[in-house]
């Protein structure tokens, strides 16, 4: 059995050693908030950190993340969902089907890390992930949310949420 | 989110059991996925009551809305969900929902009407009946608190879940009355609100499917697990028409997880094993030899010599005529004709066809039931197709409708599921998933039509349009998908947008003589409902075209369209909005030209002005795009501003990148590194206008992305002088000549 630190946890799988990390995620671990999209890193659904690098799981052979390397999926983000980034996709209604919003959050987590208050181009340049529903600008305007400390507002959308409040 | 209301075949499976035997599958896994549960399993946990239908309350005043149409992205689900509870009067933060299945619909003689979700139709269709299905619920809550304190119902009022009997001011709550109510007779006579009075339909509500999307705990069709599931991975005969000679199984028998390697009807083969990844390695190792059929050399530039000859050739028919075109452009003192083009389009859904299927086999080897957990837009259909494949009566199949990753047009169809039926057939007891590579989804779609259209306008002396003829040849739709609605050689899904009355898309312009034909040629390419449909292309045609008119006239753009529009007041409002909101005959920004689009269709009028530049060099930013919409009635407003902008994503993904093209009888774009899509570099910002005129239904999933390429399109030419006339735009230089 081959172990990963998956979300703060040690995990053993037994797939093969060419198996991509995304695949053992899924498939192994039952973590399938990360998603197959497309197996040829082009289009993002499948990304996860590896020591806080983003990285597209499903060309990454799994012999290849070492047992100490700390891997974190849409599942370990936060313990609750309310990460900040979680929160402000949430407030905005980012998501249509979904299918690549875990994708997008992981890659914006790890965007805001790297550069907390990112101009559109450094978005441009960061988030190159695929959605066909079409969510792009509601991404872009959560990143900037994000980035304003959470002020909803900036995105002037005035959804309205069934606690009450007015995002 | 919505639970999927399920009655397993395993009958006395309770979710206690079922979370015991997933715990043990599999390689310590622990398994967090929400299977669907049995109804009666549900009933028994909370005790909901079925007040009718539509409605379910439980003890607690919780309210469970059942939703028929699929949720796919575009936000139905929320919107159905906000026109029962505004009927309803209850409280939406209570308020989640469920899919009733295509088996309980159909054992309940179709009480949830059409399931099917396509066509931008899942309000416009079904808001009547959802409405009142609402309405009625209310009543008989009403109705029995009435009873119970022996009062009038008349003098009792419903708000936010509560029923207050309004002379004594006593109250009491949806779910005190609701066992009582589900037992009363169904009213008859119902009134609905008047839109105006609405408190839940049309307010910018959050989605209620969000937050488990931004948690990875929300579960798509290829997410599902079921106890000791198999998962397969298949491959169709790259060449359409083509056939599975042999394959050799031994090669791969010793690979490892791998169970069983099987035909799939005439044309496919699939390998099932423990999980999908041994399964998709096993599969592209195993020699496969294929009769690859009579198109094995086919080509897009061959068919497209066939469309070049159509747009000439006799034997056409017509979707939309008036005077006599031909003679009055025969007449005509100036002649202007333009042929334009599109090719063939992949959904390219984020989430890959896919199906669970578990086909189950009695001791004595009677075939028994036929279970199918599917992401559908159809779930009817999907119940049609697992009794077609499995030979079961519907009555001995159900289908699990899962959500979406994406649909587009897509899982309207059934063939992904027909396919998993047949490998569960051959594994009779075992669930097993297959799911489709991307390069499977890539190559075996169901494709936008491929046409080319020729455009020919007289013109008078002062420039006026004496006639025109729209000549349209190419892939009719309804020949791959329902061959029996093509009378007499007539595609009438052709004309979508040019016809001369009608939701599904009437023409905004008004020419003394007109007419539109379609010369029908299809090849061996499957065509599908690809979200717009035939809206996007003629939207193109006509769009351009006319602009075209404009410029060789040396007329504005926006006032040679108003002329010909003065009989079409609501395509001209939608245009003037999106005109006046984008500045139109102010100066736009240096280097900044603007380009117009409108269209009707889906029910909805819809229009257009986007602004671009392009560099010496020919690179092109597109600025801004501004658009209205007139749905008729705006049920979530912020919803429709998401689906606007979703529709341009969708429009200049074709417009700028996409092209599914043909060699050797088989597609040629196998992922995304060859079929590009928009992504957040190259989407423009979009400001909506939604106005509704509150006197029709429309939809707003599709029409939107007709007017994305037409609009950029019509600004390029502005900008460059360069009339692109044949797409997508990645095949022409936009450089400074």
């Amino acid at each position: 059995m081959a172990k990963l630190t998956v979300n703060n946890v040690v995990r053993e799988h037994d797939a093969e050693g060419d198996t991509p990390l995304l695949w053992v995620l899924r498939e192994q671990l039952g973590l399938t908030g990360t998603k197959y999209g497309c197996g040829l890193a082009q289009c993002g659904a499948c990304t996860v950190h590896i020591d806080g690098v983003p990285t597209r799981s499903c060309v990454r052979p799994v012999s290849t993340v070492q047992p100490n390397e700390k891997i974190v999926t849409i599942e370990g983000l936060s313990p609750d969902g309310l990460h900040p980034v979680q929160k402000a996709w949430a407030a905005l209604d980012v998501p249509q089907c979904g299918f690549c919003q875990s994708g997008m959050i992981m890659a914006t987590v790890a965007l805001l890390k790297e550069t907390p208050d990112p101009t559109d181009a450094d978005i441009d340049a960061a988030i190159t992930n695929i959605c066909r529903c079409g969510t792009y600008n509601r991404i872009r305007a959560a990143i900037k949310v994000v980035a304003k400390g959470g002020n909803t507002k900036v995105a002037g959308l005035s959804i309205q949420h069934t606690d009450g409040s007015t995002t | 989110m919505s639970k999927v209301l399920v009655e397993s075949s395993t009958g006395s499976l309770s979710r206690r059991q079922f979370l015991g035997q997933s715990a043990a599958v599999g390689s310590g896994l622990v398994i967090a996925i929400s299977a669907p549960w049995s109804m009666e399993a549900t009933a028994q946990s909370s005790q909901p009551a079925e007040v009718n239908a539509w409605v379910v309350v439980r003890p607690d005043d919780s309210v469970v809305i059942r939703i028929a149409r699929s949720e796919m992205g575009q936000g139905t689900l929320t919107g159905l969900a906000q026109l029962v509870a505004e009927e309803l009067d209850c409280d939406w933060a209570k308020v989640t929902t469920e899919y009733p299945t295509p088996g309980q619909n159909l054992a309940r003689n179709r009480v949830w009407g059409n399931f099917s979700t396509g066509g931008s139709r899942g309000i416009r269709d079904s808001q009547d009946y959802v409405r009142k299905g609402g309405a009625i619920a209310r009543m008989m809550l009403v109705q029995a608190a009435a009873d119970e304190w022996q009062v009038s119902a008349a003098d009792c009022r419903a708000a936010n879940s509560v029923i207050t009997h309004v002379p004594s001011g006593r109250t009491t709550t949806f779910g005190k009355v609701a066992t009582a109510a589900g037992k009363l007779a169904q009213p008859t006579a119902v009134s609905l609100k008047n839109p105006k009075d609405w408190k839940l339909a049309g307010k910018r509500l959050a989605r209620l499917d969000t937050v488990d999307k931004t948690t990875g705990a929300q579960n798509y069709g290829i997410d599902l697990t079921l106890p000791g599931m198999l998962n397969a991975a298949i491959k169709d005969c790259p060449v359409f028409g083509g056939k599975l000679k042999s394959f050799d199984a031994g090669a791969i028998a010793s690979r490892k997880g791998v169970k069983k390697v099987v035909r799939v009807n005439d044309s496919a083969v699939a390998v099932v094993a423990d999980t999908w990844w041994q399964a998709k390695t096993a599969l592209e190792l195993l020699p496969i030899e294929w009769d690859e059929g009579p198109h094995a050399k086919a080509s897009s530039e061959a068919f497209a010599k066939v469309l070049e000859a159509a747009l000439d050739a006799p034997d056409a028919v017509v979707g939309n005529e008036s005077g006599d075109a031909r003679k009055a452009i025969a007449g005509a003192a100036r002649k202007i004709e333009a042929v334009y083009g599109v090719p063939h389009q992949n959904h390219a859904t984020m989430e890959p066809m896919n199906a669970t299927v578990k086909y189950s086999v009695a001791a004595n080897g009677t075939p028994e039931r036929c279970e199918v957990w599917t992401p559908t837009q159809n779930g009817e259909a999907a119940l049609a197709a697992a009794s077609e494949a499995s030979g079961l009566p519907a009555s001995k199949c159900e289908v699990y409708k899962l959500m979406l990753g994406g649909g587009f047009g897509r899982r309207g169809g059934t063939d992904w599921i027909h396919q998993a039926v047949s490998i569960a057939k051959q594994m009779p007891g075992i669930p097993v998933k297959l799911i489709w590579s991307r390069e499977e989804d890539m190559l075996h779609g169901r494709y936008h039509p491929v046409t080319q259209c020729k455009l020919t306008a007289g013109l008078d002396a002062q420039g006026q349009v004496t006639g025109l003829h729209m000549r349209i040849a190419g892939q009719s739709i309804l020949a791959t998908v329902a061959p029996q609605n093509i009378k007499d050689g007539k595609d009438p899904v052709v004309f979508q947008g040019l016809l001369d009355s009608g939701a599904e898309g009437h023409l905004g312009y008004t020419f003394p003589n007109l007419m539109i034909d379609h010369a029908m040629r299809n090849p061996h390419v499957p065509a599908g409902f690809w979200r717009g449909v035939n809206l996007n292309q003629n939207t193109i045609y006509v769009e351009c075209f006319i602009d075209e008119l404009a410029h060789a006239t040396g007329q504005d753009p926006l006032e040679f369209r108003r002329a010909l529009m003065a009989k079409h007041p609501k395509h001209l409002a939608v245009l003037d909005a999106a005109a006046q909101g984008a500045g139109w005959g102010k100066p736009a920004a240096k280097g900044v030209f603007r380009g117009l689009a409108q269209t009707m269709g889906f029910g909805s009028y819809v229009a257009a002005c986007a602004e671009v530049s392009v560099s010496d060099e020919g690179e092109l930013k597109i600025h801004r795009i501004v658009a209205a919409t007139n749905p008729g009635h705006a049920v979530n407003p912020q919803q429709i501003e998401a689906q606007i902008e979703g529709s341009f994503a969708y429009g200049l993904s074709a417009a700028l990148f996409g092209a599914c093209t043909v060699k050797d009888g088989r597609i040629e774009q196998s992922n995304f590194h060859l079929y590009p899509v928009v992504k957040m570099a190259d989407m423009p910002p979009v400001e909506s206008i939604v106005m509704p005129s509150g006197d029709f239904w429309g939809g707003v999933g599709e029409p939107t992305i007709a007017v994305a390429a037409p609009a950029v399109l019509n600004a390029i030419f502005a900008a460059t002088g360069k009339r692109i006339r044949d797409l997508p735009l990645s095949k022409h230089s936009l450089k400074k000549a």
